[in-house]
């Protein structure tokens, strides 16, 4: 990294400032003069568009609560009331409900990138972990937050996704009466699903602070997954990647905007304008779509304890992703087997889910056990693998240089560089 | 006197930091039991954990359908059919296996939770392919007794606790 560079205040007040806290220098060194490999491509937008993301639903989230109410009388129809009374309550909620599944659609290809360069690779595996657990809090709080709207989705959903629990040997059922506060899903749940789901995205927030600060120690990856050798492989973050990031996050709006105003309720289901009743199921649950591979996994199972733990374990496997793939070259872009396998693994998550949202039976259900089984498969045993025995393709000596690098060889056992012999 | 210090000897100071970190877990203890209790059913919740029905006008074949704690229990007088069917079924090579005259206290009456024991859903009923319920969510089969058959559901439907007050009432909790 670059730290030729060093901050200094321009005037008197920045000066008097920056003795006693030295806030500017913080956004400086963070913000505008953080050296930046040269190289990133547009899917290095994406932590600036999920930060703006989180904001947006923060924002509108606050207000939104100013018109709920969450009691299970009132709780449909406060929705309502937000949608035909209060002045713009439809954009708003419609930004939120929206705002929700782009913040998924863009955590995926931010995570698929990271798997696609190797960005999770040492020395950034901190920084990886904590994107998982802003991952997994993304989750729990998408899913509290769907059941506030208190429609039969909402209901049904949140009474398979909390029985989930009761699978849990011995103490399942306490669990899941205490986290229901009844003996079934009712305003008790509601109650505290609310003052959680008010919680969870400064929890969140607070998680993403720590994200940036690990990101800036470590600097990012890049295209080529090659270490910043020097100040020539770097520019300043501003302006150069403000802008980037900008003009990114306007057609990221301009997609969502289509959604807002054009399209609103294409991602939501037709059964949660209806209330939610106790006595009477849905047909068909399903959750939201950002849910369904994982929902999928949770169905390919005919065992309902094994079924929950490959659904929890599907998302826990990630956490030790940094020390299942141990292959030294980052980039997909010189790993040429790799590379096939992450492309199977895309097309693989893609088709789970689509399978999520088909009923779990027939060709469906032996597709979600394929999938299923290739989805583990690809971490547990190919990662492993890969990282053995594959040989990386020829390398540039760096992001400045793209001549190939003849002074390391690939060791063709474990895949560590190590220096040629005859250098 | 000889006044050797023995580094390894624990010191009146050591004493003082494990009294007080000990101290410190009990009360945090202590006060987290009440943080973490209120999340269990209140008072008005558990007050409403029996209920009582009316079951006289029932026909045989015929069934109702009662509110306990939240969740549906299906109250069902069987015909003498079903009760046969039911009872001559070999238990032992059920998924979970339990005779009918485990699971009913009157051979004409059986009171389950319509709750399917897979993921929490409402099975419907004189569906499926055992003459009992069909839960739609993800393909669970109970026949005539609540028993599952065939799908993912791991057990039979739950037996809840009741009594027959008198000749029209069951009481529920």
């Amino acid at each position: 990294m670059n730290h030729d560079y060093e901050y200094t205040p321009s005037n008197g007040f920045t000066k008097w400032l920056d003795k006693r806290l030295p806030l500017m220098r913080f956004a400086d060194e963070n913000m505008l003069s953080f050296p930046t490999p040269k190289n990133l491509n547009y899917f290095w937008t994406f932590g600036f568009i999920l930060t703006l993301s989180l904001v947006t639903q923060i924002i509108t989230g606050i207000v939104l609560a100013m018109h709920y109410t969450p009691h299970v009388l009132m709780a449909f129809d406060s929705i309502e009331h937000i949608m035909r009374d209060v002045n713009y309550g439809w954009l708003i909620r419609y930004i939120h409900a929206n705002g929700a599944s782009m913040f998924f659609l863009a955590v995926f290809i931010h995570m698929f990138r990271s798997l696609y360069y190797g960005s999770y690779k040492e020395p950034r595996e901190i920084l990886w972990i904590l994107g998982v657990v802003i991952f997994l809090l993304m989750i729990i709080t998408a899913f509290m937050g769907y059941v506030l709207v208190w429609g039969q989705m909402s209901f049904w959903g949140a009474t398979v996704i909390t029985n989930l629990v009761a699978t849990i040997p011995v103490v399942g059922e306490s669990i899941l009466t205490l986290l229901l506060g009844g003996f079934s899903v009712d305003n008790p749940t509601l109650n505290r699903f609310f003052s959680l789901h008010y919680l969870l995205p400064f929890v969140i927030f607070g998680v993403v602070i720590l994200h940036i600060w690990a990101l800036h120690v470590t600097g990012n990856n890049n295209p080529t997954g090659i270490s910043v050798k020097d100040s020539n492989d770097t520019i300043s973050f501003h302006p150069y990647y403000t802008v980037k990031d900008l003009f990114a996050y306007i057609v990221f709006l301009l997609m969502f905007s289509y959604f807002i105003f054009y399209n609103p309720n294409i991602l939501g289901h037709p059964d949660n304008y209806i209330e939610a009743d106790a006595m009477v199921t849905p047909a068909h649950i399903v959750p939201e779509w950002y849910l369904l591979p994982f929902y999928a996994i949770l169905r390919a199972v005919p065992d309902k304890l094994m079924g929950v733990l490959l659904m929890f374990g599907s998302i826990a496997v990630l956490f030790f992703l940094p020390w299942l793939d141990t292959m030294k070259v980052r980039s997909a872009r010189y790993r040429p087997v790799y590379k096939i396998f992450y492309f199977t693994f895309l097309i693989s998550c893609l088709l789970l889910g689509y399978l999520g949202g088909q009923a779990p039976e027939g060709i469906y259900l032996f597709l979600s056990r394929v999938c299923t089984i290739y989805y583990f498969a690809f971490f547990l045993v190919v990662m492993p693998l890969l990282s053995r025995y594959e040989k990386p393709s020829a390398m540039p000596i760096g992001i400045s240089n793209p001549a190939i690098d003849t002074s390391i060889e690939i060791d063709e056992v474990d895949g560590d560089l190590v220096p040629s012999a005859n250098t | 006197m000889t006044d050797i210090i023995d580094e390894n000897e624990p010191t009146r100071r050591d004493f003082l930091y494990i009294t007080t970190a000990v101290f410190g877990a009990t009360g945090a203890a202590t006060l987290a039991w009440p943080l973490i209790h209120q999340l269990n059913p209140d008072a008005s919740v558990s007050a409403l954990s029996s209920v009582e029905a009316d079951i006289s006008s029932i026909p045989e074949g015929g069934s109702l359908k009662v509110a306990w704690r939240g969740k549906p229990v299906f109250i069902r007088r069987r015909t003498k059919e079903e009760i046969l069917i039911a009872e001559n079924e070999d238990a032992a090579n059920l998924p979970h296996p339990e005779k009918d005259a485990e699971r009913v206290k009157n051979k004409e009456w059986l009171v389950v939770v319509g709750v399917c024991t897979h993921l929490g859903c409402i099975p419907i009923a004189d569906k499926g392919d055992f003459g009992g319920w069909f839960c739609p969510c993800h393909g669970s089969h109970y026949d005539i007794s609540g028993r599952i058959r065939k799908g993912p559901a791991p057990t039979n439907l739950e037996v809840p606790p009741y009594e027959f007050v008198n000749e029209s009432i069951i009481k529920i909790g």
